[in-house]
């Protein structure tokens, strides 16, 4: 988490910067977001295998920051999230024609990739988003595909980030109740906030209280990562109302 | 951290779009759903001990001029006293700086999601309909967005008009209720308290033609007519009709008078349609009790079964009094 920026200033801006240095944190963050979505993108709309997945995902990212590809980004003509995954698509679909290939990933290293874990991800969650994927589906399900990957991994950082900001500030408790309130996956054992309260030792009060501070801590976080992966405010805006519930007109 | 699922991130989205509502005396319960500007949830009033419905501005669009619209729409409602239409009970702003009401929590169904009913029935919500919207209509209000999503029916049958965050208001209403009038925009946009041209509010199928283009100066009571004859339609099984044309309904089982009800109702040139939900209520009422409707000339034998058919009864006491008498009559007079 450490390699997101804390600042309200779009990354997606500032990897076309002509400085080389805000170039690279910019690109860390990016690949820092964007990466798991790419994977798993790769593995089920290409049906790639773990290995050629993992080598595909670092090649995208090291060609794109060698090439300066994504900073060609045109806020006029797409939402970014789209224009990486076309990028993709037709990166993966020259990969697939070559007919030899050098070693991928060689060059540039970006945010340590933990493809271990996003493929224990994927096989957690197989059962949500293969239903209905192929490999011919039309453009509109990849994006949807590629969308779903990309939101669940915006929720999952923000969420680490949270708990790293509780465990950093002492406030454990606040977290827990959150991670039983709106973290437990398990909608049917929701605890009611006396029942939490009595669970946790607290006063009933302070678990309205710390819902509303983990809330709103979770609400900063996933707009400010939010606007710095977005191009252009009408982008952010269009992206958190999607985000928080509202689809766009 | 493991992987989300798809629960969950439904379930973080509407914690991280949960107002925060420390130090109010309400309590969230749960989402009920979301309106053009707000998201609606369900929760209780501690101090009076009652469920609410709370409307409250959404996060990326909590902008002053949004909160003023949303003030507005509380105001309006709450000049609005009338069993059909859903009352406010507080407006305020969380300690996030949301703005929000709090309003009757309606039980019941959409329009649209009303099990079948009888004609009869159907005609009778759409009725009620018109008698809201008449009422608001007298006090300057006009809905502009009247579509079945947005009209409740409860389990004893009342009927209540929701959702006026797009009503326009006219001058004597936007001075009552401290807003400036339609006419008086000084600037325009959905966000805006008020509406300018080339900005089209409303749902396609139910805006009239007028509204369809745009320009607010030509929106008048007239449109909601134009919407409450859509309605009707759906209500009939009629079929959808394009935004902005005339909609006379093309399902044949329809009785005419019914059909010219819904056809006059929806003509593109507002100076044809009704001229005020009254009238098109009193035609529904008329249909609905077998007189004759306005919107209908019926020749001489429709007029004949119509009679027939709305005094059945007391003629047929008449034909079998003649027959007996008759019979009788014969029988003693041999």
């Amino acid at each position: 988490m450490g390699s997101f920026p804390a600042t309200r200033h779009s990354v997606v801006a500032a990897i076309a910067s002509a400085d080389q240095a805000t170039r690279r944190v910019a690109f860390d963050a990016l690949v820092s977001a964007y990466w798991r979505p790419v994977y798993k993108y790769v593995r089920i709309k290409w049906r790639a295998d773990r290995e050629d997945a993992a080598d595909l995902t670092q090649e995208f990212f090291a060609r794109a920051f060698e090439k300066g590809s994504l900073g060609r980004f045109d806020p006029a003509r797409a939402r970014f999230r789209t224009f990486l995954r076309v990028c993709l698509d037709g990166f993966v679909a020259n990969e697939r024609k070559a007919a030899s290939r050098i070693k991928r990933g060689g060059a540039v290293s970006f945010v340590a990739l933990d493809f271990v874990a996003a493929e224990s991800e994927l096989s957690e969650s197989a059962g949500h988003f293969t239903a209905g994927v192929t490999a011919a589906s039309p453009a509109e399900d990849d994006d949807a595909l590629f969308r779903q990957e990309w939101v669940r991994a915006l929720f999952a950082d923000a969420v680490t980030a949270l708990r790293e900001s509780c465990e950093a500030t002492g406030k454990q408790t606040q977290f827990a109740v959150f991670e039983r309130y709106d973290l437990d996956d398990d909608a049917g054992a929701r605890p009611t906030y006396s029942q939490l309260a009595g669970e946790l030792g607290i006063p009933a009060t302070q678990v309205t209280n710390y819902l509303a501070f983990t809330r709103r801590e979770l609400r900063r976080i996933l707009l400010e990562r939010l606007r710095a992966l977005c191009a252009s405010d009408d982008e952010f805006r269009l992206e958190a109302r999607e985000l928080l519930g509202m689809e766009a007109p | 951290m493991s992987s989300l699922s798809d629960s969950a991130i439904r379930r973080l989205r509407d914690a991280a779009d949960a107002p925060d509502l420390t130090g109010t005396k309400y309590e969230i319960l749960g989402r009920i759903g979301q309106g053009g500007m707000g998201t609606v949830y369900r929760a209780r009033d501690r101090e009076l001990g009652r469920e609410v419905a709370l409307k409250v501005i959404r996060l990326p669009e909590a902008s002053p001029d949004l909160a003023t619209r949303m003030l507005r729409e509380a105001r309006t409602l709450a000049q609005l006293e009338h069993p059909g239409i859903v009352p406010v009970h507080d407006v305020g702003t969380s300690p996030d700086g949301r703005a929000f009401y709090a309003m009757k929590l309606v039980r019941g169904l959409p329009l649209d999601a009303l099990p079948a009913s009888s004609v009869a029935e159907r005609l009778r919500i759409v009725e009620r309909i018109c008698e809201a919207v008449a009422f608001a209509h007298a006090h300057g209000v006009i809905h502009r967005d009247l579509k079945p999503q947005n009209v409740m029916v409860g389990p004893f049958g009342e009927v209540l008009v929701m959702d006026w965050g797009v009503a326009k208001l006219t001058s004597d209403a936007a001075a009552t209720l401290g807003a400036p009038s339609v006419s008086s925009a000084a600037r325009s946009g959905p966000d805006s308290p008020t509406t300018g041209h080339g900005v089209v509010l409303g749902t396609p199928g139910y805006m009239a033609p007028e509204q369809a283009a745009g320009d607010p100066t030509l929106v008048d009571a007239r449109v909601d007519v134009y919407a409450v004859g859509a309605i009707l339609r759906d209500l009939c099984g009629g079929g959808a009709t394009p935004a902005g044309t005339s909609g006379g309904p093309s399902d044949v089982d329809i009785a005419r008078p019914l059909r010219a009800i819904i056809a006059k109702a929806m003509t593109a040139d507002p100076a044809n349609r009704y001229q005020d939900v009254r009238s098109l209520a009193k035609d529904v009422a008329a249909f609905r009790a077998g007189d004759p409707v306005s919107a209908y000339r019926e020749n001489v034998l429709e007029r004949v079964q119509r009679v027939l058919s709305r005094y059945r009864t007391p003629l047929l006491l008449v034909l079998a009094y003649l027959v007996m008498r008759t019979a009788l009559l014969l029988f003693f007079g041999r």
